[in-house]
């Protein structure tokens, strides 16, 4: 492991051969890890996620890994959230009753389906166009118009200030999000083509 | 809003591409992982991809191809053929496909798309079927369109996402290869039955089809084909920029 190690948080949740391929396809040095000591001595991490919340939070903190992210972000790592990743670094979610997240952005997890209007198909699944700030550094290789690929049920509800991306259904629907060095996607770069790629890219300069 | 999609869907067998393209900038015409390239490059919005080995060892071959295009290539993929059981979903999901498509394995076991769906969830099943008109009636058929299940379409549809498929790719035997346009009375009725997105498939000849079911059935959220795409009849970067411009969005 080098000092420009990029670590994918592995805490039993989801399927990860698309986001270490694109990563590796990008040149990066790429984990995937659990272990404490790995995700402290990465330059960077990502904590990705596909599935249900409540779930969700129950490995992340049932394996300890919550600790160690927390940690990652107080050194001043840069962390990004990935679907189910993002949603889980706001204070909470609504998904099936009501349940912490990480609180590491404020802000709420909110079903859409009460949000939109009723003839719009839920989950939110396809090809959106995204509006996002271009002074944002995750953001600093995109040129013009972007698309990104969206497939979620519920989404963060929150302030401006931390919204750095969006795209419309029926709402504004957060697209990416930043509080400092923790970042967070809805869609998925992995999956959203080239430029995808060049936001990924972008991560994974950040120091 | 979510854009409307354009899907080239390639035939897979022993690890080689069933009919392979006509493209100039292509050097192996065959080579599943090239033409995956080459379609993300002109714009395709996903790819789906059809085993259709029935052997071992074709299986095995299909899932280091599907690796391949799959660290290679970042839309999403699609991946179908040879779908019986949910060790199938997990076989091909751990090779990077995003959603599993099933056809004659919902027919044979009705519990599947379920059992997928609760293990996946919802967006990683496609029910994929195969419809023809018997006396006037849209009837499913299985094994590629050999048998006569006797079972509804629209029935079967409705069923279909009732046990929680995401996705429907409704493919007209009887527009199938003839090239005259989809199928737009039987894509028709399925999308006033049902409320997941639709993938029309069967009869694209040309761009006036595609643009002629997305504006008669806004319902309808993509349009798959295969050969005037391998063949390079209709180029998919074209094919958007002509749809964009009379006004269906598209991703470009």
């Amino acid at each position: 492991m080098n000092n420009n190690t990029t670590a994918i948080i592995d805490y039993g949740v989801g399927n990860l051969f698309s986001l270490k391929s694109s990563l590796q396809f990008l040149g990066a040095d790429v984990i995937i890890t659990n272990k404490p000591e790995e995700l402290l001595s990465s330059a960077r991490i990502i904590l990705p996620g596909v599935g249900a919340f409540e779930d969700a939070i129950k490995k992340l903190r049932n394996s300890g890994v919550d600790k160690t992210v927390m940690e990652c972000v107080e050194r001043g790592k840069p962390l990004l959230g990935i679907c189910l990743g993002m949603q889980l670094l706001f204070e909470n979610s609504y998904e099936y009753g009501f349940h912490k997240g990480l609180g590491l952005i404020p802000g709420s997890v909110v079903p859409l389906k009460d949000k939109i209007d009723d003839t719009l198909k839920v989950p939110h699944i396809g090809w959106n166009r995204l509006s996002y700030k271009e002074n944002d550094k995750l953001f600093k290789y995109l040129q013009g118009s972007a698309y990104a690929y969206y497939v979620h049920s519920y989404y963060a509800d929150t302030t401006e200030k931390y919204i750095i991306a969006h795209s419309e259904y029926d709402i504004k629907v957060t697209g990416a999000v930043r509080n400092g060095n923790v970042m967070g996607t809805q869609f998925h770069p992995e999956k959203s083509g080239k430029q995808g790629l060049l936001i990924l890219k972008a991560f994974c300069e950040e120091v | 809003m979510v854009t409307k999609r354009i899907i080239p869907c390639l035939d897979v067998r022993n690890g080689r591409v069933v009919k392979g393209t006509n493209f100039e900038n292509i050097k192996d015409v065959a080579d599943p992982v090239e033409m995956a390239r080459i379609y993300n490059e002109s714009g395709a919005d996903e790819l789906v991809f059809y085993d259709i080995t029935a052997t071992f060892d074709g299986r095995k071959l299909f899932a280091d191809v599907l690796k391949d295009v799959a660290s290679q290539v970042f839309i999403p993929l699609t991946v179908g053929g040879g779908i019986n059981s949910v060790e199938d979903f997990d076989r091909v999901l751990k090779c990077g496909a995003d959603k599993v498509s099933v056809n004659s394995g919902a027919i044979k076991n009705p519990q599947l798309v379920n059992e997928a769906a609760k293990l996946y969830g919802d967006q990683c099943v496609v029910l994929s079927m195969d419809v023809k008109r018997v006396d006037g009636v849209f009837r499913v058929f299985a094994r590629g369109g050999r048998d006569d299940t006797g079972l509804d379409a629209i029935e079967w549809a409705k069923r279909g996402e009732a046990n929680g498929a995401g996705e429907l790719v409704i493919n007209s035997i009887d527009t199938d290869g003839v090239r005259g346009g989809f199928d737009i009375e039987l894509l028709s009725a399925v999308s006033e039955a049902t409320s997941i997105p639709i993938i029309a498939s069967g009869g694209a000849g040309n761009a006036e089809h595609f643009l002629e079911l997305f504006n008669k059935l806004p319902k309808v959220d993509a349009g798959l084909a295969a050969g005037i795409f391998h063949n390079g009849s209709v180029k998919i970067s074209d094919l958007k920029r002509y749809l964009n411009a009379n006004g269906v969005e598209m991703r470009i």
